[in-house]
């Protein structure tokens, strides 16, 4: 099972290039208030953070992510789902 | 704070759009004239974004059976079937579909979207999975947002990725549903529905494909991209709408599964909701009957189709990934967009104008629908205002 600062850590270099040039980035990070991402750079995040993970992230937990991490957290319980 | 609070950014966009002296979303077409020519500010226009692929809205076949059925079923239906009763027509056009599908179940529902919701709602449920295209239709994501089932996206028409997350569910693979177009509405591109099916069949899931915008365009028949890609007998639901091809509005779904029957009594969008009118029931079944008979129709389509996509991109337009009656011109920015949309309505040349999120990669968008009921001279005229754009608009925009 991965940690949760290993997550974070992988997490904050996905995020870095959707971060504005002199942003530090942070678990308490919005990504939509914080970041300004819309709904098209969401799913590009996602489809990012899929493949680098080797796992599917289902839509359906979006409203539950708000910061950075709201989102570690997420995808630590679906990397260690039972198939 | 108030309820109103999540709309700022809205209201923000729209006044700067309003700002600019261009409303695009608030286009009244004052007259419509015949499939393709309305009045638009009190100036004729060519309509190249109505979706009325078949020219079929002005069919006399398709009027006259419509005013028969208000003459005799009176205006509408005033209830759901479920509950205020099917009409002898319903049953009619569903046996109809059935028959030109060859498949033995059909519902028809009140909207095209409708039919979307109402099939994914009830089709998947807690503990299914759903596996959409990512440039599925927005009535696609509400249909699947509505029932309990996990939501996954797979990069458009990336079969390997497709493959990829279907293997990632292991034994979850077979309560799987994926979602597919046969055109997808904004590009015009067709599903890789040979490889799809293909995967589906390898790990046992299912398959429902929106024909929305190839009913009467694709295939031998017109029965869509699943004709065409002569995979009728693999594909487990075909969704589609009455308010294209068709002319009228309503939606269907057509399947070999008798499970179809069962769905329309879980169903919430068929069964809360007035069926369709008795005016709609007649055209669409009068339309149908043309469309079945009529193949060439889908010829004159297509010569439209290539002549207006390679048109465009002989003038150097960027233009969506395949030839397809969508025909979807691609612009640089959203400033771009809007000063092209409104220089083409002024030539009298009204197109769908889309701006981000609507379409794919948030590209902005002039997207034209061709109709078989165009002439070859309309085409040209569109051909030459796109020409005039090029040279008025453009040029001047890059030269700054």
């Amino acid at each position: 099972m991965p940690s949760y600062d290993s997550v974070l850590k992988e997490i904050y270099e996905v995020l870095q290039p959707f971060a504005k040039e002199d942003q530090s980035l942070s678990e308490e990070t919005e990504l939509v208030t914080d970041l300004g991402l819309d709904s098209i750079q969401v799913m590009e995040l996602l489809l990012q953070i899929e493949d680098r993970f080797d796992v599917s992230i289902p839509l359906n937990i979006m409203p539950d992510v708000r910061t950075i991490k709201d989102l570690v957290l997420q995808l630590i319980a679906i990397v260690t789902r039972p198939q | 704070m108030t309820i109103f609070d999540k709309f700022q950014t809205l209201a923000a966009n729209r006044a700067e759009l309003l700002a600019s002296g261009i409303n695009p979303f608030g286009v009244v077409i004052e007259q419509i004239c015949s499939p393709t020519e309305g009045v638009v500010n009190g100036h004729p226009v060519i309509l190249v974004g109505t979706n009325n692929y078949l020219g079929l809205t002005f069919h006399p076949d398709c009027i006259a059976a419509a005013c028969a059925a208000v003459e005799t079923q009176g205006t509408g239906t005033t209830g759901s079937r479920m509950a205020n009763g099917t009409y002898t027509g319903h049953l009619a056009l569903e046996r109809e579909l059935a028959d030109f599908y060859g498949y033995p179940y059909a519902i028809v529902f009140s909207t095209g979207y409708l039919a979307n919701l109402g099939m994914l709602s009830a089709l998947t449920g807690r503990g299914d999975v759903i596996l959409l295209d990512a440039d599925c239709h927005a009535s696609i994501y509400d249909g699947c947002r509505m029932s309990d089932a996990e939501m996954i996206r797979f990069r458009h028409n990336d079969v390997g990725d497709l493959e990829k997350r279907l293997r990632r569910l292991g034994e979850r693979a077979s309560n799987t549903l994926i979602l597919v177009e046969g055109i997808y509405s904004m590009l015009g591109d067709r599903a890789r529905l040979v490889d799809i099916v293909a995967i589906k069949d390898r790990y046992g899931a299912y398959l429902l494909v929106d024909e929305a915008h190839s009913l009467g365009v694709l295939g031998r028949h017109g029965r869509g991209l699943t004709e065409e890609a002569g995979v009728e007998d693999r594909v487990d639901f075909i969704v589609g709408t009455f308010s294209k091809s068709l002319g009228g509005i309503g939606g269907f779904c057509v399947s070999p599964l008798p499970e179809l029957e069962l769905i329309r009594y879980a169903t919430r969008p068929y069964i809360f909701t007035a069926s369709p009118s008795p005016a709609v029931i007649a055209s669409t079944r009068a339309a149908l009957r043309i469309l079945a008979t009529h193949p060439e129709l889908q010829d004159r389509l297509w010569s439209n189709a290539q002549h207006l996509y390679q048109g465009l991109r002989a003038l150097g337009y960027t233009v969506g990934p395949e030839p397809s009656p969508v025909v979807a011109v691609i612009m640089q920015s959203k400033a771009q967009v809007l000063a092209c949309w409104h220089y083409l309505l002024e030539q009298g040349i009204y197109v769908n104008l889309v701006l981000p999120p609507g379409a794919p990669k948030g590209a902005c968008l002039l997207r034209c629908s061709v109709s078989a009921a165009h002439t070859s001279a309309q085409i040209d005229t569109v051909l030459a205002g796109f020409a005039a754009l090029r040279d008025s608009v453009l040029i001047a925009q890059e030269a700054c």
